[in-house]
């Protein structure tokens, strides 16, 4: 975790935090690399396993081309897939691997996820130096990482452990946000979408969840979220009994990952913010006994440079993966 | 009390041209840079209307300091040498009247850049 | 369109009143610090207009030693647009993105992203004076 993440309410949960965001290395990016590298052999060592016997890690950041990743899998050695789903990035690479588990065809798999605030806000946005204002409905890229094993069997551990049973892989979703400093608008209805969709899907009733925890809409795209399914609720007698008791359940890893006097407007974005909160806190309060089931949904927002100079919509992702203590 | 009306002048003036800026910032999707280049952009055309004379007399350097000043000083800088060289001045005066700050903007830009790192922010 | 109005509804709106009162505030003080520099060089025997551009060359100067020090974005935040209006912000534009790609190179690196924000607003004031230029000498002709 970075200095300022560090700093927020939630750092206690954290294995790493930063003295300094360049982690002794040159460059942003090369620390960014450092710490999804860090998280990832972190991963592997807690649950007992060598960098030999993973037959895959499945990783992504925010960088063209995947920067961060690539040079983060040259390093270790582990054969490597890497996945874009902007900051939906750690649904999608958990949902993945243990799509490649329980198929049979992987023993260990690692799936991460990396961001970090210098390099995400020299490619999308200012340059750091550039004296701005940035709008009240922005939000702050996490410098996180977070990483999970997932194995079809660790044998007898004295606590017990996580399970992936479900997944749900969303739909993109438009709603016609221009303002890429909006994130939260934008991402809010298609976690929207995945969440109605997982529910109907499983039959399940959002009370059915101990929590559901999207990505990054931060303060104002949780807002729209739950006014979302509060609407769809008082429309729809079946949306009603699937969306009762969501504002219960429901939270959101941007909006809890730093305090209001942090000066980070609408919270907190970014692959590491879900990826560090989902393996940091939720992880390890489920093993604890906290919660029994928890669907979590990390949003992307799939912009690019390019799209947002050819004025383009910024369209939204999210993917669900539920996970339960057996 | 005329040093300190001046004064008052500048402050006003300067100070206003901001306050624009600022409402631009606030109310459209502009950024900053967007906003330079439309304040540098004005203060060409106003220049050309000749209503941007005026406001230097007024406000002086509040008027000069802020961007749409560096339309001002390049408009003006073509403008002079349309009169002295003709159409070569148009093309030369521009850059002519404005070549101090652009120089030194640029190399003493460079050489700060190359000795200062970037800081996180938190 | 529909649903960015009903998620505006959502945001917090900025602080116009504030905001405006501090760009008035820090932006007045820039230009004053600007008369000062020009006060201060017009006592030592020069004229108008080299006092003027050597006002200019010092707040650039400074505005960029206060950017390489990591101190003027944060004035930069404080102020808005009092601090990126005047000359100093542009100076600040000037070298926020050449100092972040150092590691790139001097040439391709910093020498090419030191005109990322600035190369247009010097590119498109220096149209703007040709285009005036241009039509006042296509009415000298007319008229």
């Amino acid at each position: 975790m970075g200095v300022k993440e560090g700093k927020g309410p939630q750092a206690r949960w954290f294995d790493k935090i930063l003295q300094d965001d360049y982690y002794g290395e040159k460059t942003f990016e090369k620390a960014e690399s450092k710490l999804l590298k860090n998280s990832i052999t972190m991963a592997i060592e807690k649950a007992g396993l060598k960098k030999q016997t993973i037959d895959v890690m499945l990783t992504g950041d925010l960088l063209n081309q995947l920067m961060s990743s690539s040079y983060m899998a040259r390093d270790v050695s582990i054969p490597y897939l890497g996945l874009y789903g902007a900051c939906s990035t750690m649904t999608e690479s958990i949902l993945l691997a243990s799509v490649l588990v329980d198929g049979g065809f992987c023993t260990h798999t690692v799936a991460g996820a990396s961001s970090h605030f210098a390099t995400a806000e020299r490619q999308f946005r200012m340059p750091l130096e550039h004296g701005n204002q940035r709008p009240p409905q922005a939000q702050w890229t996490a410098t996180a990482a977070g990483a999970v094993t997932i194995s079809q069997s660790l044998g007898r551990t004295d606590k017990p452990l996580c399970c992936i049973t479900h997944g749900t892989v969303g739909r993109v979703v438009d709603p016609g946000i221009t303002d890429t400093n909006f994130m939260g608008a934008a991402m809010a209805p298609a976690a929207f979408d995945t969440i109605r969709a997982h529910l109907t899907d499983t039959g399940r009733k959002s009370s059915d969840y101990d929590l559901i925890l999207t990505g990054d809409l931060g303060r104002v795209g949780k807002k729209i979220l739950l006014d979302l399914a509060l609407k769809k609720s008082s429309q729809d007698e079946k949306d009603e009994s699937v969306f009762r008791h969501f504002r219960k359940v429901y939270e959101d890893c941007g909006a809890i990952m730093y305090e209001d006097c942090q000066d980070t407007h609408a919270g907190g974005s970014g692959c590491g913010c879900s990826a560090s909160i989902f393996a940091g806190r939720i992880v390890k309060e489920m093993r604890a006994g906290k919660y029994k089931r928890v669907l979590l949904v990390s949003t992307g927002a799939l912009i690019s440079t390019i799209s947002k100079q050819q004025g383009e919509t910024v369209p939204g992702i999210a993917h669900a993966v539920t996970v339960e203590v057996m | 009390m005329d040093a300190l009306m001046e004064l008052l002048k500048v402050f006003v003036t300067g100070g206003l041209i901001c306050v624009i800026g600022q409402i631009l910032l606030d109310t459209t999707n502009l950024t900053a840079p967007r906003i330079l280049v439309i304040y540098v952009v004005a203060g060409g055309l106003l220049t050309a209307l000749g209503w941007y004379q005026p406001i230097v007399d007024f406000g002086g350097s509040g008027a000069t300091v802020p961007l749409t000043g560096f339309g001002y000083t390049l408009v003006k800088g073509a403008l002079e040498g349309l009169k002295k060289e003709g159409i070569l001045g148009v093309i030369t005066g521009g850059l002519k009247s404005s070549a101090a700050g652009i120089s030194v903007a640029l190399v003493f830009g460079y050489i700060i850049a190359l000795i200062f790192n970037p800081k996180a922010k938190d | 369109m529909k649903f960015q109005k009903y998620a505006n509804s959502f945001k917090d709106r900025p602080k116009y009143v504030s905001n405006c009162i501090k760009a008035f505030v820090a932006g007045g003080i820039i230009c004053l610090i600007g008369h000062f520099i020009k006060d201060g060089f017009l006592s030592i025997g020069m004229n108008q207009e080299t006092a003027g551009t050597w006002a200019t060359v010092v707040l650039v100067c400074t505005a960029q030693l206060l950017t390489g020090f990591g101190v003027y974005d944060i004035l930069g935040k404080l102020g808005g647009a009092g601090c990126s209006v005047p000359i100093t912000g542009f100076a600040n534009s000037v070298v926020a993105p050449a100092m972040e790609y150092k590691r790139e190179g001097p040439v391709l690196g910093v020498g090419s992203k030191i005109f990322s924000l600035a190369g247009p607003v010097i590119l498109l004031g220096l149209a703007t004076s040709w285009a005036v230029g241009l039509i006042k000498w296509v009415l000298q002709i007319i008229f």
